[in-house]
């Protein structure tokens, strides 16, 4: 029977069901990820960021909450330039943020 | 499970007696034995004094809440209605319907805050059909009736919300529908968190009342939300997600207060069973899901097929049977005059075993 | 010259103004409506940042009480404050020369947010409870050895019109972050999520510990106020928020959900309001003269105030009100 329609996904993250394996170990080995503050200054002053809607900011924080879909695309949109890095208040090792959130995601394999 | 009285902070004043009743536009579709069965437990059961107008109309809820009818209509329709209860003698004014009784406590706070919008009602009204009003003294919902006289119902209690078989108490699932006590938590019998109209009378009649994770989640009723097919995805994305949550208490039935709320916890089990293949309920056959009337019907020993049960998409048979309920399979699909009604077509979750 | 000075209220601040006025030569009465001395300070474990006991802070000021002699009159509530004068629940009245009303706050009843289900649901606590549990040396159904979840929420009761409380607490974020870390090292294997809107680390030291707890402890910080939380089956407790960095809704099922409670206005202060020249503020705090230069004076010449009476301080903020009331009383009595 065709309804004309199918039933919503919630777009909720649940954080029940989200595997937190790839997130811990990220964490394991650059602690520091959760030292955010969430200022935007990354975003703000990124390269990508102002021609894409990549955000390092969200991407982490995904990463954070187990939800990883997309986001080796939204990183390797990144050129490594480093300024992130140059302006996070926190001291936040950016560049090893992402080569290790691409390297969990499956890049390099 | 959790117990708590906190819905003794939210006691709110109900009529005795001398009611002037409103219907709902889509329960006689529906459930359309719910409102009959209400008028005959006030009446008969009770002895009470329950006005019914005939000329009285829709509250246009539906057509408001779908940007179709606009505020000043509402309010002169809304004012008509009252004007019947004012010429009828009575005081005391029942909806029917919670998206009426949200329309009628919303208007009538709008009044409250705004006279300049009461003076604009009572011309239009007056201009259209030189009819006049009062404001109701005591405007309440039917469910909010049959909580005020729970215990009465009690006491000539046929049928206990029991499992004749076990002696457990039935496991009840409630649904008040958003617009009874998410707008004004103080006009609904618990409030909003913790509501306690249906919840009462299940106390009351024996069952247990189960307060899963999502009790308080919209059906996604909606309006505008389940009219147009191609949102109607996110309206059964509601319901279903109360079914899941609802799932492992293994509720013997969903009982709601809303029109529409009991509608779409009826039938998007069935729909959900269509299109993805998972069914709630014992034996995958669905929870059988009732009015507060019908509930009190059957406590009360009404026969299930004069209150129109053979309607709802899940069959109620299951129910029947654990609350030692007598009842005639044959009848099923006989009409008020004992004429063949037709019997409905198998669906996948509803074969026609019983 | 014999002076009387009444202070109203026996916790920090009242403490610290009494034995600052004895010290100058004074003999004030402490007038104290529970049946001891110290106040909130009574029911903390340890305090942000460092971890001190709280005892730590309270016995050199009990002591210090004892030592120089402090008139304390215990179980004794004021039902009525004139300029020169106070009235008491058992109908005596004392008259002083000065009075320092150092009542502090109420904190604030989570049952007011019904959502959150607190004294409904076992497993949803307040940080009050969670500082009783700490004394105790165990908090409720969590077991050492396996992991449990466990989700901290910020502001109940602070910043929330819906329940008068349009104020924001201050000391809530870092109680939280402190209490965070004090979890993890009770429950090592459990995951902790603060839910906040802003974290407010104004004092010294917080900054430093917020960076602690999310670096060294690994708590997780979700930007976002819960939304409500219900019961599960197995009695967890399923709460819902939106991860506002990510533009989402998040749900997950935790073991225990830590109210943080925020300050509420005495209970006193309408009653001490009716007093000509006391005025209060939207949340019901009492409004100082000046929240600049007179943040201790009243408009009544003889009436004073120290601590959380006039808003939302921790505990260093009381005493050194304390320490500032005295020496505006002295000032006013001519000492």
């Amino acid at each position: 029977m065709s309804w004309g329609y199918t039933i919503n996904r919630a777009r909720d993250i649940d954080m029940d069901r989200n595997d937190m394996t790839i997130s811990k170990l990220i964490l394991e080995k650059i602690p520091s990820l959760q030292g955010c503050i969430a200022c935007g200054a990354c975003v703000a002053t990124c390269s990508t960021g102002a021609l894409t809607k990549y955000s390092l900011r969200k991407v982490h924080t995904l990463v954070r909450r187990g939800e990883y879909s997309g986001l080796l695309d939204e990183l390797n949109k990144c050129m490594l330039c480093g300024k992130c890095q140059l302006v996070c208040p926190r001291g936040i090792n950016t560049r090893a943020v992402i080569s290790l959130i691409k390297r969990e995601l499956g890049d390099h394999r | 499970m959790a117990r708590n009285n906190s819905w003794q902070e939210y006691q709110k004043d109900i009529a005795d007696d001398k009611y002037f009743y409103v219907r709902s536009c889509i329960r006689q579709n529906f459930f359309p034995g719910s409102e009959r069965v209400f008028l005959n437990i006030l009446r008969n059961d009770l002895g009470l004094d329950v006005k019914e107008e005939a000329i009285h109309t829709s509250c246009t809820g539906i057509g408001y809440h779908s940007d179709i009818v606009p505020l000043e209509t509402i309010m002169a329709v809304v004012a008509r209605q009252f004007a019947l209860m004012t010429e009828a003698g009575y005081e005391n004014f029942i909806s029917s319907c919670i998206t009426s009784f949200g329309i009628y406590t919303e208007i009538l706070e709008t009044w409250h805050e705004f006279p300049e919008t009461e003076e604009r009602a009572r011309e239009d009204l007056y201009k259209a059909t030189g009819r006049v009003f009062n404001k109701p003294k005591n405007l309440a919902h039917t469910s909010d009736i049959i909580f005020h006289h729970r215990e009465k119902i009690a006491q000539k209690a046929k049928f206990r919300l029991i499992n004749s078989k076990t002696g457990e108490p039935l496991k009840v699932v409630d649904h008040i529908g958003c617009h009874y006590a998410k707008l004004f938590p103080k006009k609904g019998v618990g409030g909003s968190e913790f509501p306690y109209v249906i919840a009462g009378m299940v106390d009351s009649w024996g069952g247990d009342i189960i307060d899963y994770p999502e009790r308080r989640h919209c059906c996604g009723f909606g309006f505008r939300n389940y009219l147009v097919k191609a949102n109607r995805g996110s309206s059964v994305a509601n319901s279903q997600k109360k079914f899941e949550s609802m799932a492992p208490y293994k509720p013997d039935l969903i009982v709601g207060n809303c029109p529409g709320c009991s509608m779409f916890l009826d039938k998007w089990q069935y729909t959900i069973h269509e299109i993805e293949g998972v069914a709630y309920g014992e034996n995958n056959r669905g929870i059988p899901t009732l009015t507060y009337e019908e509930m009190a019907g059957l406590v009360l020993g009404y026969n299930p097929w004069d209150m129109g049960m053979q309607m709802h998409q899940i069959d109620v048979e299951p129910l029947l049977d654990k609350m030692g309920v007598n009842y005639d399979p044959a009848e099923k699909y006989l009409g008020v005059n004992g004429e063949y009604i037709g019997r409905p077509e198998d669906a996948s979750i509803n074969t026609n075993c019983y | 010259m014999n002076k009387e000075v009444i202070i109203i209220g026996g916790g920090v601040a009242g403490m610290q103004c009494a034995i600052s006025l004895a010290e100058m030569g004074v003999k004030p009465t402490i007038i104290e409506k529970s049946d001891k001395l110290g106040g909130k300070l009574n029911d903390w474990y340890k305090l942000f940042p460092t971890f001190t006991s709280a005892s730590e802070v309270l016995n050199p000021l009990k002591d210090m009480i004892n030592e120089l002699g402090v008139d304390v009159k215990l179980s004794s509530e004021v039902t009525k404050l004139e300029p020169k004068s106070v009235t008491l629940a058992d109908g005596t009245t004392m008259s002083a020369d000065a009075i320092v009303i150092c009542s502090g706050f109420e904190v604030f009843d989570a049952r007011l947010k019904e959502e959150y289900g607190y004294k409904i649901y076992d497993n949803v606590i307040t940080s009050v409870d969670l500082e009783r549990m700490f004394c105790e040396g165990s908090v409720q159904n969590l077991d050492k050895n396996s992991p449990s979840r466990i989700a901290i929420l910020h502001c109940v009761g602070s910043r929330d019109e819906k329940v008068c409380q349009t104020h924001c607490s201050r000391v809530c974020c870092v109680a939280g972050v402190k209490q965070a870390i004090e979890l993890k090292e009770l429950y090592p294997k459990s995951e902790i999520f603060n839910f906040y809107m802003d974290i407010r680390m104004f004092g010294c030291g917080y900054e430093e510990l917020y960076k602690e707890a999310q670096i060294k402890h690994n708590i997780h910080f979700v930007r976002g106020r819960i939304s409500e939380a219900a019961q599960t089956i197995d009695s967890k407790i399923q709460i819902k928020s939106e991860d506002t960095l990510i533009g989402r809704p998040l749900k997950m099922t935790v073991d225990l959900l830590v109210l943080m409670v925020g300050m509420s206005a005495g209970k006193s202060n309408n009653s001490f309001a009716t007093t000509d020249g006391i005025n209060l503020n939207t949340s019901g705090f009492i409004s100082p003269k000046n929240i600049f230069t007179e943040c201790v004076s009243s408009d009544v010449d003889s009436i004073f105030y120290a601590g959380t009476v006039t808003a939302p301080k921790n505990i260093g903020e009381s005493i050194t009100e304390g320490v500032a009331a005295a020496h505006k009383v002295a000032k006013f009595i001519k000492l």
